[in-house]
């Protein structure tokens, strides 16, 4: 087990009253899984992902993450744990837009303290892998969306997380650049063992978790392994 | 990749608003250098031109009248001689030069003139107008600002370092008042007889618009021996440095000769303090106008641009940044700023400076390059005082809230 959530609760005050956007939510992701949450819009899906690791604060429960309690830790120690075994992937890329392709990839490692050279090498080699070495100068406005979302997984698996959490990683694009990007998730989940847990409103993307969640108002209301 | 690489490439990359926000503080630095650079040349100005006027301190007995200033010496009560050795072993500071002076009225013939033993190296020191009397003799040197490696450093000479005295004034010798001169008709070479002893008039003073044009001068010792006041002085004329005036420094004579009555001119001293306290007062406005409106636009530049880069900074505490990086890279931006700001502000300064200082106040204004220093240390506090209250909300946003800005 990498990620264990037990009775995750997530309140949001609206209209003077209090909404559930996560209902008392269980479960357990075991190492090297590729996890798929999906619901409809609303269902708590993206808050369930950015809770787990302190990016949203939980109203109540208990998260566990590599045998560890982590629900219950100051915000320094989070944000150690997202710096060293976590990898964010967005919907809208989240690349800083004055930086070169290389230059994102290498921020994981630089925020890590780890050497230039050593950086310039990593950097290098992940972009190799996800295909972008002929553009790591450009920029994230001279690439297509495709490239753009590659640089994005570039960047969140070059710092060697335990699992990496995507939050509709195929949302802005088109089917087939959707399935390559699917394709690359679970080449990295198969290849390098990480684990990942992700979001997705498409079925068809779905279909690529080893274990997938469903979630309607806060709760979880299927689980398929 | 570092964070202060990230914070360079983004001031690199946004380069239209890096100028926005420095034309502010580089403009507020470049107002306080240029009115310092003009003020300080100013006040030496001022200092150099009191200080020219002449002995500006008379310490007399205390019974002297010292109805004017200017003639309290004739026929005043005397005091001894060793009060300027007090004065020379003590260790106040701003005493440029001593003029010991025993002064009587004498008869000469049927006219009555004023007889004024000196010792010829101090009196002349002190009395520029004198100086270009043709006299010969050492170099003085003065221990009062403003020094005269400060002045030439503004291109100006000060000429009363410059001055030549005679060494000696023989005991034959005597110098004339023009005045003296005309009413008794003497000229240089002449002989004159002052109460029974024999004088050889060496020079006929140039005009000076002063008591001075209508006293015969003589070696003091001379004087005392011929007046039977020996060891005596009537006065001691002081050239004190304004600015040690200014300071207290006739609280400290006063101390050391607690029986005299120690004098200025008053005019002299308040016109310096008068200078001196107005500039500190228009630079310490300025620098408090400065501070706020420099610390403002800094502070809002700065928020406009945490503003902007929220999504940014949502990305970075994604990745594991924390609260400290947000930190750094803000008041790392504002600590490039704020230096960038001071050298910039200290070269339009200095610039402004030496280009309107000749057409606006009449003086010649050289860099003061201590003022980089300063202005640099300045600049930075200010930009750094400007935004670290909107580095610490950036630092305080709620990752997730900014991740969904778009």
């Amino acid at each position: 087990m990498i990620l264990k959530g037990e009775n995750i609760l997530k309140q949001y005050h609206h209209h003077g009253g209090l909404i559930n956007a996560l209902d008392h939510v269980s479960f357990t992701v075991g190492k090297g899984d590729f996890v798929t949450v999906t619901g409809p819009s609303g269902s708590g899906k993206s808050t369930l992902l950015l809770s787990l690791f302190g990016l949203i604060r939980l109203t109540s429960g208990t998260v566990f993450f590599d045998g560890k309690r982590i629900d219950n830790i100051s915000d320094k120690h989070l944000t150690d744990i997202r710096k060293k075994s976590v990898g964010y992937i967005l919907q809208s890329f989240a690349l800083i837009p004055y930086l070169t392709t290389i230059q994102n990839v290498m921020i994981p490692l630089a925020l890590e303290k780890i050497a230039r050279r050593e950086q310039i090498k990593r950097a290098g080699e992940i972009l190799d892998y996800v295909g972008l070495s002929d553009r790591m100068e450009h920029l994230p406005r001279e690439l297509s969306a495709g490239q753009q979302q590659r640089v994005a997984i570039a960047r969140s698996i070059v710092h060697r997380p335990s699992i990496i959490m995507a939050d509709e990683p195929t949302g802005n694009l088109d089917p087939t650049l959707s399935l390559e990007i699917l394709d690359f998730l679970r080449k990295i989940n198969q290849e390098n063992k990480i684990t990942i847990m992700m979001v997705t409103h498409s079925p068809v993307a779905a279909e690529y978790g080893t274990m997938k969640l469903h979630l309607n108002e806060g709760k979880i209301v299927n689980r398929k392994s | 990749m570092t964070i202060s690489k990230l914070v360079l490439i983004e001031l690199w990359k946004r380069k239209s608003q890096l100028i926005t926000g420095l034309l502010a503080i580089t403009l507020g630095i470049a107002v306080i250098v240029a009115i310092q650079s003009v003020s300080i040349v100013s006040e030496q100005n001022v200092a150099r031109n009191l200080d020219n006027l002449g002995a500006n301190i008379l310490v007399l007995p205390q019974a002297a009248s010292i109805d004017d200033y200017y003639t309290s010496d004739i026929d005043a009560p005397t005091l001894p001689m060793d009060y300027v050795e007090r004065i020379l072993t003590s260790t106040i500071a701003g005493v440029d030069n001593m003029s010991p002076k025993l002064t009587r009225r004498v008869k000469v013939g049927d006219q009555s003139v004023v007889l004024t033993g000196i010792l010829p190296k101090s009196e002349i020191a002190s009395k520029p107008l004198w100086q270009s009397s043709g006299l010969m003799g050492a170099e003085l040197k003065t221990a009062c600002a403003p020094t005269q490696t400060a002045n030439q450093s503004h291109g100006m000479e000060d000429k009363k370092l410059q001055r030549k005295a005679i060494d000696t004034l023989y005991s034959e010798d005597c110098l004339v008042g023009s005045q003296v001169a005309q009413r008794l008709k003497l000229s240089a070479n002449s002989k004159i007889n002052i109460v029974g002893k024999e004088f050889k008039v060496v020079k006929i003073l140039s005009e000076t618009g002063t008591v001075d044009d209508d006293r015969i001068f003589a070696n003091l010792k001379d004087v005392q021996t011929l007046l039977k006041l020996e060891n005596q002085v009537s006065a001691i004329e002081i050239m004190g440095c304004c600015n040690a005036i200014s300071e207290g420094l006739l609280g400290q004579l006063r101390n050391i000769l607690p029986d005299t009555r120690v004098t200025t001119i008053g005019q002299i001293v308040s016109t310096q303090i008068e200078t001196n306290q107005l500039m500190k007062k228009i630079t310490l406005v300025m620098l408090i106008i400065i501070f706020f409106v420099g610390g403002i636009s800094i502070g809002n530049y700065i928020w406009a641009n945490v503003n902007e880069r929220k999504r940014e900074i949502g990305i970075l505490r994604m990745m594991g940044a924390e609260r400290s990086t947000i930190y750094k890279m803000f008041l790392l931006k504002a600590l490039i700023l704020g230096v960038a700001g001071g050298i910039l502000g200290f070269i339009l300064g200095t610039l402004a400076g030496v280009i309107l200082g000749p057409y606006l106040a009449g003086i010649i204004v050289k860099p003061v390059y201590l003022y980089l220093f300063w202005s640099v240390l300045l600049s930075v506090a200010i930009s750094l005082a400007g935004s670290l209250f909107p580095t610490y909300l950036a630092a305080k946003f709620d990752p997730h809230s900014n991740l969904q800005e778009d």
